[in-house]
């Protein structure tokens, strides 16, 4: 009752709850703690690991990415044989995965845009079924999308046989259970006049855009320049391309006794991964640019209309700008997911890394450790690359504000 | 012609009725339909779209539909639309799984048990709340002796686990503990101390950045080596603590959202009534933290319950897993469409019903926080 406070404080107590009462003396002996702990824990697992690799006879080595893989993958953008090495085989799973995750990037933003817009439509049918198509589409798992649409391509598509005379399209796109088959276009040497041109039609536009750009300010005078850029991307390789006499020849693809010969071929692997990654990603798309488009304020249509600003650029100078400040992080963060939902791949046979390094190399050579650790390596650089683009964009839209 | 005109003064005509296209059915057609030719145009499409759409998908799954038949073939041959009866034969292995027969009132029980146990979390103007919530945090025990055994019930392994049972488990025993150690990962990236806040900053990301299904690749080819040499563990668990630290990640950072949205003031009224850092986030941050999270916290939830489909990949026999075997046999050979089109129902259901609670909690919160 008589002790006071600083009385107890200085009698009543030890140097170590004197020390544990210091905040910043707590904070260090937690900190201290903690490592310890992690350190503890991380040396506990690898001298098991070690310990335990040492008991199955196995060695931790990266050796065996230099021996023959000696299994086949069905798709491949290289060059590549059962007779490559892993790393070889690891290097197709990696494009495979990159290429379905950029097929699927594009079809899921154009889908998902669509989706956004119709969902804001003032047409009440329209709204509805978008309305219905993103619910559904959403809540289910996207691996049930993948086998659901591998089933349908599989089982419900006819055999090459009859789709060669029924299931075409002109004659030159045939939709078999053996995947799509569509002209594979061959260029000739002639071809690189048009690639040129592609090329020159981009430098032309940025070069206008600078142009155009400094007459307006100067005298105010606004050039068309999406028309002109347009014209000179698409238009100037169509013209060089028909002067230069069409040196592409399409190898259609032709039924013969059992299957399709030439051509190029879409594995239903492949359009079942791509189709289900981006219908389930638009759905999220979708909602994702319906909210960017309402956080624009009508307020801010009104204020572009009040000084005079054409509709159409309203839309471009005004309200996509700040709409797209709200959609992109988010944005990215799908691109992200669909890239590594695409791992979801092996469930359907199609070669992605995981399926490849990760699947067979894994089952071939035993390596779990090292092969794991590649995988997981790989999508956390695509992540990390992903992301970093991210934060790069988000700088550079930021509101700059005083 | 006699037409008596009547006269009013200025101000007592009665109210007539709106014009016929003005009112009613006709207004509302013309307003959303067709107020202009491109609306117009829209509409014909839509109900084109719905033409081509509705009638085939009636006819496959309802009036073609065979209900009952022993295999693939005399299916076909009743009827040419879906056939349910793969579905009803199938139907009590794609909910329990290889559960013994005899014990499967277990899962029924605890699945009642769990309905009961979530009301008080969801709902708070419902009788004996207080009560209802010790049960709510008591319930996770009772389950897992329900559905395991011991202790005077029989013993069931978890690999007779199975269906849409194991969904459940993996979905519901996710939720539960990644809530909880996604607020602490949370606070721990907002604390002072570098390197805890490091070490939550790293794990998350990294969690973050891989697939879920190399975690599960991890948990099944890999994590035996990481123990004492001659320990080993059941398959589920790992899985369970695998989807557990996936999801906590994801909450971490939405958790992490709500925390960066309170203003400075809150932290230091807190520090100024003298609360100590754990009395002052659990009384004074978290609460308007996690309430402003939580629609974040429900979309995590509802995508580590559709995520639970990826067990199969290793080996896990979920619904999804199970419907698969069944297709492989040649009693039922391709009938995916049917199989999945269920699975897909059941799992629409569930996670719609959670977006849907979500919203009514969204605006039950929100209320008097308008501005």
């Amino acid at each position: 009752m008589n002790t006071t406070i600083a009385d107890h404080d200085v009698d009543g107590r030890s140097a170590l709850s004197k020390l544990w009462t210091n905040r910043e003396a707590r904070s260090v002996i937690l900190q201290i703690l903690t490592m310890a702990a992690l350190i503890g824990f991380f040396a506990f697992i690898l001298t098991n690991a070690v310990a335990n690799l040492a008991a199955v006879g196995k060695t931790f080595s990266y050796d065996f990415l230099s021996t023959p893989a000696s299994y086949d993958i069905n798709q491949s953008l290289i060059e590549y044989t059962s007779r490559d090495t892993h790393f070889r085989a690891g290097l197709v799973g990696l494009l495979n995965t990159l290429l379905v995750a950029i097929c699927g990037i594009i079809l899921a933003t154009i889908l998902g845009f669509i989706l956004g817009v119709l969902r804001l439509s003032p047409n009440y049918l329209l709204n509805r079924i978008s309305y219905c198509f993103i619910e559904f589409t959403r809540n289910v798992p996207v691996l049930l999308h993948i086998l659901l649409i591998h089933g349908i391509l599989v089982h419900s598509l006819p055999h090459p046989k009859v789709a060669s005379t029924e299931y075409n399209i002109a004659n030159l796109f045939f939709l078999s259970n053996r995947g799509v088959f569509a002209p594979k276009p061959i260029m000739e040497p002639l071809f690189w006049a048009t690639i040129i041109a592609f090329f020159v039609g981009i430098g032309f536009t940025i070069w206008f855009k600078g142009y155009a750009k400094k007459v307006q300010d100067a005298t105010g005078k606004i050039y068309p320049v999406f028309l002109i850029g347009l014209g000179a991307i698409i238009g100037l390789p169509v013209v060089v391309y028909l002067i230069t006499g069409m040196p592409i020849n399409w190898d259609v693809p032709e039924f013969q006794r059992f299957n399709f010969k030439g051509g190029m071929v879409l594995l239903p692997e492949f359009m079942a991964l791509w189709l289900a990654l981006s219908l389930y990603t638009s759905a999220f798309i979708g909602e994702i640019v319906r909210s960017g488009i309402l956080s624009v304020s009508h307020g801010q249509w009104e204020a572009a209309g009040a000084l005079g600003i054409k509709r159409s650029r309203i839309l471009n100078l005004v309200i996509i700008p700040q709409a797209l400040r709200v959609i992109i992080p988010p944005l990215t963060s799908q691109y992200l997911n669909l890239t590594k939902n695409s791992s979801l791949a092996i469930a359907i046979g199609y070669m992605d890394v995981v399926a490849t390094i990760g699947g067979i190399s894994l089952m071939q050579t035993g390596k779990e450790m090292e092969t794991m650790i590649m995988v997981i390596g790989i999508y956390l650089v695509i992540s990390l690359i992903i992301s970093a683009f991210m934060n790069w964009y988000n700088k550079r839209i930021k509101l700059v504000e005083r | 012609m006699s037409e008596v005109a009547q006269s009013y003064t200025p101000g007592t005509h009665p109210d007539m009725p709106a014009p016929v296209g003005q009112r009613g059915v006709l207004l509302w057609l013309r307003t959303n339909l067709f107020s202009s030719w491109a609306n117009t145009l829209a509409t014909l499409l839509a109900i084109y779209i719905l033409y081509k759409i509705i009638p085939p998908l009636l006819d496959w799954a309802v009036f073609d539909a065979v209900l009952n038949a022993s295999n693939r073939d005399e299916c076909k041959s009743i009827g040419s639309g879906a056939c349910w009866a793969f579905i009803k034969d199938r139907w009590s292995i794609m909910v329990y799984g290889f559960y013994p027969e005899a014990l499967r009132w277990r899962v029924d029980l605890s699945f009642i048990l769990l309905c009961v146990a979530l009301v008080p979390v969801l709902f708070d103007k419902i009788p004996f709340r207080k009560p209802g919530l010790i049960f709510s945090c008591v319930y996770p025990f009772i389950a897992g002796w329900l559905l395991l055994g011991g202790f005077g019930l029989k013993h069931v392994g978890t690999d007779e686990f199975g269906g849409m049972m194991l969904n459940t488990v993996v979905g519901v025993t996710g939720i539960a503990f990644s809530l909880p150690l996604g607020i602490l990962l949370a606070l721990g990236r907002q604390s002072h101390l570098p390197i805890v806040k490091s070490i939550s900053v790293c794990f998350i990301e990294f969690i973050r950045g891989v697939p879920l299904i190399t975690l599960l690749f991890v948990a099944s080819t890999m994590l035996n080596y990481f123990l004492p040499p001659g320990t080993t563990f059941d398959l589920l668990l790992r899985v369970l603590i695998m989807v557990t630290l996936f999801s906590s990640a994801y909450i971490a950072e939405v958790v992490r959202g709500g925390l960066q949205a309170i203003p400075k003031g809150q932290y230091e009224a807190a520090d100024s009534m003298g609360l100590k850092y754990w009395q002052s986030m659990r009384l004074i941050i978290l609460p308007q933290a996690l309430k402003i999270s939580i629609p974040g916290i429900v979309n995590t939830f509802i995508g580590l319950f559709k995520d639970t489909t990826l067990v199969l990949i290793i080996g896990l026999l979920d619904v999804l897993g199970i419907s698969r075997s069944s297709l492989a046999d040649a009693q039922w050979n391709g009938l995916s469409n049917e199989a999945y089109i269920s699975i897909a129902l059941f799992f629409f259901i569930a996670c719609f019903s959670m977006s849907r609670y979500s919203i009514y909690l969204e605006g039950k919160l929100d209320k008097g926080y308008k501005c």
